[in-house]
């Protein structure tokens, strides 16, 4: 699999706020002193009247997108997923999904591939916080097109909504004319031996993988579940029945994440053997990304080792 | 003993009557100001307007006896503030809830639910009929205010430290939609202690919010003991002050007090109003006066009948 760097997610976030805010003025943006990160700068710039840095504080921020979100506003809020989800988390259960509001939570540095920076600032429970609280939408884009048109279809959601960007460039796995439904995942490779579930970064990985697989003769579906919640139950169900064995693989912590999701679904409606690729139990530690997800177990190697454990081959 | 069962025959038809004529006229026009300072006026309102925050009481004793739970000191102490801006002061339609120029107003402190459900209902958001309810199985009037199950709630609240932020969205989205509403939100003092709180006033007055008024129901007490005990706020005015609040001191069972303090507040421009009321926790009654046993914990079924013999 040729390895094309597009831009993060972050920048395609950013980019399509802008867009967003053109055609409906109800979109208003707020940051916690993070804009330049989180690309909320480019809203900035052009809407300065419907843009708030709110400065270092995440549970005001939380508060005041509910109480613009009250009077009709539709309030997109950024920061880094590891502040924004655990400082926050009391305003996003009451303020946001107990009430129902039209929030939509973007946060980006997800996941240990944030690098240098080290595990202050990645996010590996983020996933596992938001899926527990009930009534909200939450996704994980694999790629910058991915990012720009589930951003666009969270504002006709009328709903909470979390977004995880990610910090470095992501490969290229769409284009500009793919289109995306909150909720349904992407089938990217059909193969009848084991199927490959993965969202973020991971997706390409899972591609890389199915090629890996191939050479050795095991044919391997793979699925871009772009989103966590809600599951997109169906097309788990058709993969489970079909190939009967699952690598879930995610940027998270293995508790609580997409993989936990989708064992509880399938435990239920079809069980079968599944292996999961994620952050085992532990923070993680500067470096550079790539090092990173070779270290804690997130590369395409990785997943070929889990594809043959769960097919019994090793 | 029978049960206590609340009787919306016992409020004074008169006062209702007249009050809802004054929300309507104060609906259409924003004259509080002028209703303040013309004394013929005030004076007649005053009666009727102690007169409700009276029924209110009653309400709070009864609804939180027949719950057997909630929180009646907290309760009591806002009866006042509330009553006056309910039914002297805010531009509201029960009829039309949602009105997107109607005034705001959040309870922060969620826990005096009796309250806002009792000022709510006399408003005519509901039927007072259904406040015997509360806090039972079903009911719309929970434990604490959930707003998609009671029209007229603003915000879902319960969790402390949360309304200010929440009024300050409201009032960020009336610059943007530049409409003239104003939000009340009113907070405890006790509430002060968490940091959310300072957040929101620091960013509140950068931001230059203006059309948003804080009254800080300060009874000196919170769930564990006197405030000055637990996490002493002050000094208070001192602090919302460094904040570059607008802040005015009254007593918060005074109507004159709060009517005038609330016109000098919807006059401040490009910063945010803070009214530190000093209240009495268990108002009204008195064994519950300053008895911060009844912070959580409903009146007896004797205990609420020598209550509502006191309110008489």
């Amino acid at each position: 699999m040729e390895k094309r760097l597009g831009r993060p997610t972050r920048d395609a976030y950013g980019q399509t706020l802008v867009e967003l805010g053109r055609a409906d003025s109800r979109i208003v943006v707020l940051d916690a002193d993070l804009s330049k990160s989180t690309k909320t700068c480019e809203f900035a710039k052009v809407f300065p009247d419907r843009f708030f840095n709110v400065g270092i504080q995440e549970a005001n921020m939380v508060g005041v997108a509910a109480g613009l979100a009250a009077s009709g506003k539709i309030p997109f809020c950024s920061s880094f997923a590891s502040f924004l989800i655990c400082k926050s988390y009391d305003q996003l259960r009451m303020g946001v999904a107990f009430s129902e509001y039209n929030v939509k939570i973007v946060a980006s540095h997800g996941g240990i591939s944030v690098g240098e920076d080290g595990a202050s600032q990645m996010s590996i429970e983020d996933i596992a916080l938001v899926c527990s609280l009930p009534n909200f939408v939450v996704m994980v884009p694999a790629d910058e097109f991915a990012t720009a048109d589930l951003v666009r279809a969270s504002v006709v959601h009328q709903g909470p909504v979390y977004m995880r960007t990610c910090r470095p460039k992501a490969p290229i796995i769409y284009d500009a004319q793919s289109r995306f439904q909150i909720g349904e995942g992407v089938r990217l490779r059909e193969g009848n031996d084991v199927t490959l579930v993965a969202n973020g970064l991971l997706v390409f990985e899972a591609l890389c993988a199915w090629e890996l697989l191939r050479a050795e003769g095991i044919e391997a579906g793979v699925v871009d579940m772009h989103t966590v919640k809600p599951l997109d139950r169906e097309l788990l169900l058709n993969e489970a029945r079909k190939t009967g064995h699952l690598v879930v693989a995610e940027e998270h912590q293995v508790w609580g994440g997409l993989g936990s999701a989708v064992a509880s679904l399938l435990s239920r409606e079809c069980p079968v053997r599944i292996e999961f690729i994620g952050i085992q139990d532990t923070y993680a530690e500067s470096g550079s990304p790539d090092q990173l997800l070779e270290k804690y177990g997130l590369t395409a190697p990785h997943m070929v080792q889990a594809a043959k454990r769960v097919l019994g081959k090793i | 003993m029978k049960p206590l069962l609340l009787n919306p025959r016992q409020i004074a038809p008169k006062a209702i009557t007249e009050l809802k004529k004054l929300t309507r006229y104060v609906k259409h026009d924003r004259l509080q100001i002028l209703f303040y300072e013309r004394k013929s006026m005030i004076q007649p309102a005053l009666e009727e307007l102690k007169a409700l925050a009276k029924q209110v009481r009653r309400d709070i004793i009864m609804m939180t006896a027949q719950a057997g739970s909630g929180h009646p000191g907290g309760a009591l102490s806002c009866v006042e503030l509330g009553v006056a801006l309910y039914f002297g002061i805010m531009r509201h339609d029960p009829k039309n809830p949602t009105w997107p120029d109607r005034d705001r107003f959040i309870l922060s402190k969620g826990h005096a639910s009796s309250f806002l459900y009792s000022v709510l209902a006399h408003s005519g958001y509901f039927d007072p009929n259904i406040l015997p309810t509360f806090r039972k199985l079903g009911s719309p009037l929970q434990g604490h205010p959930d707003h998609r199950r009671v029209p007229g709630v603003e915000a879902s609240t319960g969790s402390l430290g949360q309304g200010l932020s929440i009024a300050i969205g409201h009032a960020l989205a009336r610059r943007l939609d530049q409409r003239s509403y104003f939000t009340y939100v009113l907070i405890s003092d006790g509430e002060t202690n968490e940091g959310q709180t300072w957040e929101a006033a620091m960013m509140a007055a950068h931001h230059k919010v203006d059309h948003l008024i804080a009254i800080m129901d300060y009874n000196k007490f919170q769930l564990d003991d006197a405030t000055k005990v637990i996490c002493d706020i002050e000094p208070v005015i001192d602090k919302w002050r460094s904040f570059c609040w607008h802040v005015e001191e009254i007593d918060g069972h005074d109507f004159s007090q709060i009517f005038k303090a609330i016109a000098i507040c919807q006059k401040v421009k490009n910063r945010p109003a803070m009214i530190v009321a000093h209240t009495i926790k268990g108002k009204g009654i008195s064994f519950m006066e300053n008895n911060n046993d009844f912070h959580g914990v409903a009146p007896t079924q004797e205990q609420a009948a020598r209550a509502l013999k006191e309110l008489e």
